[in-house]
């Protein structure tokens, strides 16, 4: 009985983490770039719907996958354009960017598909599914097949790629030069453009590369985790990712940790629903929606200094003024 | 690009021009989704003026919707006067709705009308006080960045009242998510009802009493702000927080004053919600009008009456939007966010690109009109 809770509770936090680790890290990029990126909630609800759409009317997943990272660098470009080239609030923007996307996703739904908002099912053919299907489910008795099988060999690529980012991410930010200069642009913007290097250059890319791992994100939720796009859907991972990134101290190993952390609560308290408390707490029903809120109160605490420190990019959300 | 240019432009065109550009352009681009998704963006626009002006039903609607906007768009406002940017009247509201909901349930069945209703506005505006006051103490005494934190306290406020909703508040064997119904001492009095004891005949519609209260927000919000003692404090902080140190004002005191206000007028969203309409502690009723409240603020220049403008600008969109959606096939109301959102993008986001627009335009104008001045002699 063990082995089958371990390894479906094992498999479902890889699930549910990966889309929050894509979105984290987008999240990450930027904000170490020093632009505050409020909007990756909006940026990865409409890279699913794209996804969704040109997936299920083109029959293809590389036309899925490509229309989300286009729509989330779109809308990465359109930040920039307000706040790297007109230095707009970037705050603003972002929540801008949020409503625009949820608004947008069910108007363009409706009109192209007339389902209430949803898409039309992607075919099983055109939907990403795991690697190997010999571990679909866990099975009673066998450890290996259940823990290690189901539970870390039965996803699909999005999954493995998302925490191969990690790493990859973290040898850009700290092994490469343009990684080293990224960083640089988020904490002294000036030094960067006295050694003779474009800021708004720097930030620009970082938004793209924040918008390709948006899309990847988006793509997740509709061409792996669900089979068709449905209105709001992304219901707060978004911020849960960005939560996440400022729980792990805006560094790609601790942002992994959190989001891994989140997603294994998510995981919990799915499971828990209805499960009763032991007697040694009173007894009742879990609160399951304690336990969905624990991401968010955890964030709190944390940035009110009570669990270690959380240092933000110094130069996070200031526009850069050149001076002549 | 001209960089770190003083933008000189005379009182009217910022406060009347510049809002009517952002709006026209927010406009013209949900023209072109309307065209996009095959619908005629003037018969669009006819439906929804008509059906939220054009009779006495959608009026009301109309200034119900106004209503609920005018709160939360001056909780933004007076939230960016102290330099705060409040995310989370969401949140506030949701909270202002339980503590309406709490009192209701408490008192309503025990005492007379005219004493249950002063204490629902009471509970509503301190109980979206305290929702806002945590993340003010974070952010002044502990360094936490209040946008994240009122983000943060949006999604804690909607898991609270789900867990309380289903746990504790809902009534035993009902299977809908919702607390009992008030009694109706606790009922904010709709206006059709008012207007029905004068012997007036109105059409139904959710409009109640809290329009009035909604009203006498937007006249404390200008006496606070521009003729009290504390008032200044709060902008001078805002503005210049070193400088009003200097000058003998407490900064941290000062933040935990405009998010406290602030929150007590999200709070006052659950008087026109919960006790003026539904009558009972419903699953998200605050429906976004939180973020509506940082589009009405942006358009209404953080002044109650361009706010009290542009809550009825919202109000005529969120109305009209749904009379739309009935008679279009292929609209739908979630078209009224798309425009919330892109009035944010250009009246906030992007205002420092349409405004240096207007400020070269004028002194371009003004530089030629006084050429001929001098030409004439």
């Amino acid at each position: 009985m063990d082995e089958v809770l371990i390894g479906s509770v094992l498999a479902s936090t890889l699930r549910v983490t990966t889309p929050l680790l894509l979105c984290a890290l987008a999240g990450l990029i930027s904000e170490r770039s020093g632009v505050i990126d409020i909007g990756l909630e909006g940026k990865m609800l409409f890279a699913a719907f794209a996804a969704a759409a040109a997936a299920s009317v083109g029959q293809s997943t590389a036309l899925g996958l490509g229309a989300a990272m286009l729509v989330a660098c779109v809308l990465s470009l359109l930040h920039g354009f307000a706040c790297v080239t007109h230095r707009g609030d970037q705050v603003v923007s972002g929540v801008a960017i949020n409503m625009v996307a949820a608004g947008l996703t069910v108007v363009l739904g409706i009109a192209w598909f007339a389902q209430g908002g949803q898409t039309p099912p992607i075919d099983a053919v055109v939907r990403l599914t795991g690697l190997s299907t010999a571990f679909a489910e866990p099975v009673e008795g066998q450890w290996w097949a259940s823990v290690i099988g189901h539970g870390l060999l039965s996803h699909n690529i999005l999954v493995y790629l998302a925490f191969a980012l990690v790493g990859g991410v973290w040898f850009f930010l700290e092994r490469t030069k343009p990684g080293l200069r990224l960083r640089a642009v988020g904490e002294n913007p000036a030094m960067v453009d006295a050694a003779g290097v474009s800021v708004p250059r720097l930030r620009y890319a970082a938004l793209l590369l924040n918008g390709l791992l948006c899309g990847l994100a988006g793509s997740y939720l509709t061409l792996a985790q669900n089979a068709s796009f449905s209105p709001n859907m992304t219901a707060g991972r978004g911020f849960i990712a960005l939560a996440a990134m400022i729980f792990g101290k805006w560094k790609p190993l601790p942002t992994m940790a959190a989001c891994l952390l989140f997603g294994f609560l998510d995981a919990a308290a799915i499971r828990l629903q209805g499960v009763a408390l032991p007697a040694a707490l009173g007894g009742g029903e879990v609160p399951v929606q304690a336990i969905q809120a624990l991401p968010y109160l955890l964030t709190v605490v944390l940035l009110a200094g009570f669990i270690g420190q959380a240092l933000a990019p110094k130069a996070l959300g200031r526009p850069y003024i050149k001076e002549r | 690009m001209s960089n770190a240019q003083a933008i000189v432009m005379p009182r009217w065109m910022d406060l009347v021009l510049l809002p009517l550009w952002n709006l026209l352009v927010a406009l013209l681009v949900a023209g072109g989704v309307v065209l996009l998704i095959g619908e005629s963006p003037l018969q669009a626009l006819s439906i929804l003026l008509n059906g939220a002006l054009g009779n006495a039903r959608g009026l009301g609607y109309t200034l119900y919707y106004a209503t609920t906007f005018i709160f939360t768009g001056l909780a933004v406002a007076v939230a960016f006067h102290g330099g705060l940017f409040n995310i989370g009247g969401e949140g506030q509201a949701t909270f202002g709705g339980l503590g309406v909901a709490l009192l209701a349930l408490w008192l309503g069945n025990s005492l007379p009308a005219w004493l249950v209703l002063p204490l629902v506005v009471l509970a509503a505006a301190l109980f979206g006080m305290l929702w806002a006051a945590v993340p003010a103490y974070l952010q002044a005494w502990r360094g936490s960045h209040i946008v994240i934190t009122t983000i943060m306290f949006n999604f804690l406020a909607a898991s609270l009242n789900v867990y309380l909703l289903v746990n504790w508040l809902r009534p035993a064997g009902s299977m809908s998510v919702e607390s009992s119904n008030f009694a109706d001492s606790a009922r904010m009095p709709a206006l059709h009802q008012l207007a029905e004891k004068l012997g007036l005949e109105l059409p139904s519609s959710p409009l109640n009493l809290s329009l009035l209260l909604a009203l006498l927000a937007c006249c404390f919000v200008s006496w606070f702000m521009w003729k009290s003692r504390a008032g200044y404090a709060l902008r001078a902080v805002g503005s210049a927080p070193q400088a009003a140190h200097y000058a003998g004002m407490n900064p941290r005191l000062q933040v935990l004053i405009a998010m406290g206000i602030s929150g007590a007028l999200a709070g006052l969203v659950g008087v026109n919600e919960i006790s003026g309409v539904q009558g009972k502690l419903t699953l998200d009723f605050v429906a976004g009008a939180g973020f509506t409240g940082i589009a009405v603020s942006l358009m209404g220049r953080n002044h109650p009456l361009g706010i009290i403008l542009a809550s009825l600008l919202f109000g005529v969109l969120y109305q009209g939007g749904v009379e739309v959606s009935f008679e279009l096939p292929r609209f739908s109301r979630e078209m009224v966010v798309t425009v919330q959102g892109l009035i944010v993008l250009f009246a906030g986001a992007m205002a420092m690109v349409s405004a240096p627009m207007f400020a070269r335009l004028y002194a371009k104008s003004h530089a030629a009109f006084k050429r001929k001045e001098a030409a004439r002699g």
